[in-house]
């Protein structure tokens, strides 16, 4: 869908200017959002800017969907392709919902048309349009600000969007909020998405492609997993930082590295549990209810330390009475890291994972978890 | 008291001579931002034309203006405008160039770059961006500059009485000359309290062109 051949741009003279993207070239699949990743003067705003011709090549070729851009007169071409940055750039002279059918208007399309895809953009992300759109920008807070600013870029429907750190000037629990309300909506628009970002975790959460800039040189093209798990030179493994791997454990499901659970019954005698622990050496034994939830742990350190301390008797008694009560589950549909969260935070070396009726589909343990890293790198 | 009886008895002159003062300040002011916004928004594209222009205008608006009227009586006269209303004219659209041409290009200058860069990124041609983003944005900057303006010339056009231009200021010559003070301060009062009247209506009208999404205008 985008196609960068050999992108150059030189500021300056050529021969002794500043050489600000060198020979960039990456091939993006339609519907993809592709995140250009760096520290800041790495090139990724040039070549960006480059796409929509804010900024004209030195040498190299861009296609959007096999069509030259240089082809294109540069207006034209600019209200095909949807565009936000991040200072939000909202016109404060215009309502919320001239500012959302900007493009609309300038394509000419008939007013009842524009505003009723205005009323619809809002909806999607929570804004109810007859509260929002006779508002001015002043009377909306940031977030709702860049919400606008999204919708904006999608009025006209445009096939490709470029994104110039469109979350940066949100404060983290908002920027969150957004990203994801922006991923759920990706889910059915399908855009092609250009996006450019300095923060790794940003670009780790919302790319299917990262490419990765330095000095002007695309380093690394590859899909978030690809990247983590086999970084192609030692500056991006610099760069990935040194908990890259547990950065991998965003982009795992809880649900692909759980293990099956081994499970006790309350009425089970105590040695049940230690024989099934034994066998899968798991350092404890989920109890299940007569529903299928889980309703206790039978550990490990709990029924040895009782043996130790010679008291047999309770040992070989039943797994209701050595039972310690389920502090957190977590759902098979999060991802790893929010489950490694749970289990330090909680103190489980084993979490159940639930559905969403509450029932227990499986278990995580650390070494699961280790394991789990382990395969997606060999996949990658 | 004799100076209120003087006014109160002369009402009808002071009327008469106060539009005669309005209209030379309308018309020039009219013709100054028909000229000051078109030149104050061309310069926005070159730095070394704005410095030129807007040190040209300073220039102008430090030449006094019995100066000013003198000199155009050689230039005017030999078409037949020494003296009177056209070079009274003339004055007010040269004293009003400064603050509207300053306004106006300081107002354009001062737009977020973020809306530019938004407006060029949507797809807007430079004119549609002028049009739809920093004219609205820049008037009430603008409207500032022309409520400079008319107040300046306000005063200046009492000193046009001078050149036979009419308007109140004909009271403060003929009160200096006869030595009269009635006409002298009803003459100053008139001038005062017009153009204060007049910069709060302009004020007022300031408020009704700012976009309602603007915070309220900036001062000169």
């Amino acid at each position: 869908m985008i196609r960068l051949e050999n992108l150059t741009k030189v500021f300056g003279m050529p021969g002794s200017g500043i050489t600000a993207v060198d020979r960039v070239s990456f091939d993006l699949p339609a519907g993809e959002i592709c995140v250009l990743l760096g520290p800041s003067g790495c090139g990724k705003t040039t070549t960006m800017k480059m796409i929509n011709r804010l900024i004209e090549p030195t040498s190299g070729k861009i296609f959007i969907d096999g069509k030259d851009v240089t082809h294109i007169d540069p207006i034209q071409l600019r209200r095909s392709i949807g565009y936000v940055i991040q200072q939000i750039g909202l016109f404060p002279n215009k309502t919320v919902a001239d500012n959302i059918c900007v493009v609309p208007d300038l394509l000419g399309w008939d007013r009842r048309k524009s505003r009723a895809r205005a009323a619809e953009l809002l909806e999607m992300v929570g804004l109810q349009p007859d509260l929002f759109m006779k508002r001015y920008p002043k009377e909306l807070s940031g977030g709702q600000q860049q919400r606008v600013g999204v919708l904006r870029a999608l009025a006209a429907d445009p096939p490709v969007m470029l994104m110039d750190e469109p979350f940066g000037a949100i404060d983290p629990i908002n920027r969150e909020v957004i990203q994801d309300e922006f991923l759920r909506m990706q889910k059915t628009l399908r855009k092609t998405v250009i996006f450019v970002s300095h923060d790794l975790d940003e670009a780790v959460k919302m790319a299917d492609k990262i490419a990765i800039f330095r000095a002007g040189r695309l380093e690394q093209f590859a899909s978030p997993e690809h990247l983590l798990s086999n970084p192609a030179t030692p500056f991006i493994d610099t760069f990935l930082g040194s908990d890259r791997s547990l950065k991998l454990l965003r982009l795992v499901q809880v649900a692909d590295a759980m293990l099956t659970a081994a499970i006790v019954r309350p009425g089970d005698p105590v040695a049940r549990a230690r024989e099934l622990m034994h066998n899968n050496g798991q350092p404890a034994i989920v109890m299940l209810n007569g529903e299928g939830r889980p309703s206790g742990i039978v550990a490990a350190s709990r029924i040895n330390g009782q043996e130790s301390a010679g008291r047999g008797s309770t040992a070989e008694g039943r797994c209701r009475e050595v039972a310690e009560p389920v502090r957190v589950t977590v759902p098979v549909k999060a991802d790893l890291r929010s489950a490694v969260a749970l289990m330090f935070t909680h103190d489980m070396p084993v979490i159940p994972c639930v559905d969403e009726d509450g029932k227990l589909q499986g278990v995580l343990t650390y070494r699961s978890i280790v394991k789990s890293l382990a395969n997606s790198k060999i996949a990658a | 008291m004799e100076t209120l009886q003087f006014a109160y008895d002369n009402i009808s002159l002071i009327g008469s001579r106060a539009l005669e003062h309005i209209s030379i300040v309308a018309v020039a002011v009219s013709i100054a931002v028909l000229t000051g916004v078109p030149i104050g928004l061309a310069i926005t594209q070159s730095k070394r034309a704005a410095d030129l222009v807007l040190y040209l205008a300073s220039m102008l608006i430090t030449v006094p203006s019995i100066a000013l009227f003198g000199l155009m009586i050689p230039l005017l006269s030999p078409l037949g405008y020494g003296i009177g209303y056209v070079p009274a004219v003339i004055a007010v659209i040269l004293y009003s160039q400064l603050p509207i041409i300053r306004n106006t290009y300081t107002a354009i200058a001062d737009v977020d770059p973020a809306l530019r860069e938004a407006g060029i990124g949507m797809g807007m041609s430079p004119l549609q961006r002028l049009r739809q983003v920093e004219i609205p944005l820049a008037i009430p900057v603008i409207m500032a500059g022309i409520r400079t303006a008319v107040v300046m010339n306000i005063g200046v056009t009492a000193i046009a009485a001078y050149i036979g231009a009419g308007g109140l200021g004909t009271f403060i010559s003929r009160g200096i000359s006869q030595t009269d003070p009635r006409q002298l301060i009803t003459g100053a009062v008139a001038v005062s309290i017009l153009a204060i009247v007049v910069d709060l209506s302009l004020a007022f009208v300031q408020k009704l062109l700012t976009p309602k999404g603007l915070a309220t205008g900036v001062a000169a």
